[in-house]
């Protein structure tokens, strides 16, 4: 560990810094979204020209990473919702964290079809 | 040894001033006392109402969103049903606009006050805090004045 830094590592600090890393992300995203929905109020040919570009495979893999990013940062919120109301919550961090990683790879797993699964026909024919 | 003892306390005695009732102590002030040039109150619950909303907003959230990841991404083929059409018929409901209003306000200011977070965290200059926060507070107001247009305005027959 590195001198001076309080930092510990491990399963708090670790969930501390995803929990940034995937807020500011999803920040970013939001803004850029309400800008291209914002073209239905200049023509549906505009819009359909660039929600067309979100069908194809590549931001496709963008949208599963998108999918992976809220999907930690829902789950982990309401971990440290728990953390700060159920009198039990600081003593059963570490577990509730994994916890919450199960669930995202069920749920991350879950995705692969309906979010992948056009791009993989797209790429390797139906 | 015993010597030695009596050397330090005769020698701590000596060098320093024995304060008591009739020769108190100087008076240090303390770090943060109010001056006359403090004003009247800085003190707000501010913090803590911004702490209260980011776990009331983000319980709401939770629903909005991994609602909306359903619709727009999962159910009736994903991404690839969405266009103008798509909208248009969802927005033709009052129920879908104020979902979406609701996410939009709520995911703004959620957002908003998390990177006011980390922009207080990462930013040590007193001058990029101003005119970073003056970038996002100007952001987050233009995205929640466009978005809640977009969706009152919108009209289905714009062509």
């Amino acid at each position: 560990m590195p001198a001076g830094t309080l930092y510990r590592g491990r399963e708090g600090m670790w969930s501390w810094v995803a929990h940034r890393v995937t807020g500011v992300l999803i920040f970013f995203f939001l803004f850029v979204h309400v800008l291209d929905t914002a073209l239905v109020r200049v023509s549906p040919e505009d819009y359909d020209k660039v929600v067309a570009t979100y069908k194809t495979p590549i931001v496709s893999l963008l949208e599963y990473g998108l999918v992976a990013a809220i999907l930690f940062h829902a789950l982990n919120g309401l971990r440290i919702i728990a953390v700060d109301y159920w009198t039990q919550g600081p003593r059963y961090q570490k577990q509730m964290l994994w916890t919450v990683v199960g669930l995202w790879i069920l749920l991350m797993l879950g995705a692969i079809y309906p979010v992948l699964g056009h791009a993989a026909r797209v790429l390797f024919g139906s | 040894m015993s010597t030695d003892i009596t050397d330090a306390v005769e020698l701590t005695g000596s060098s320093v001033a024995p304060y008591s009732p009739e020769n108190p102590a100087p008076v240090i002030e303390p770090p943060r006392a109010r001056t006359k040039r403090t004003p009247r109150s800085t003190r707000t619950n501010f913090e803590m109402y911004g702490w209260l909303f980011m776990r009331l907003s983000g319980v709401v959230l939770v629903v909005l969103v991994i609602g909306h990841l359903l619709i727009q991404l999962v159910l009736d083929g994903g991404v690839q049903k969405v266009g103008f059409a798509f909208v248009a018929g969802r927005w033709a409901s009052p129920f879908w606009q104020y979902w979406d209003l609701a996410m939009l306000w709520l995911a703004m200011l959620h957002g908003g006050n998390g990177l006011r977070t980390v922009i207080n965290d990462y930013a040590e200059q007193a001058n990029t805090r101003v005119w970073l926060k003056t970038l996002l507070f100007t952001a987050v107001a233009f995205t929640i004045v466009l978005g809640s247009l977009v969706i009152f305005t919108f009209d289905p027959n714009i062509r």
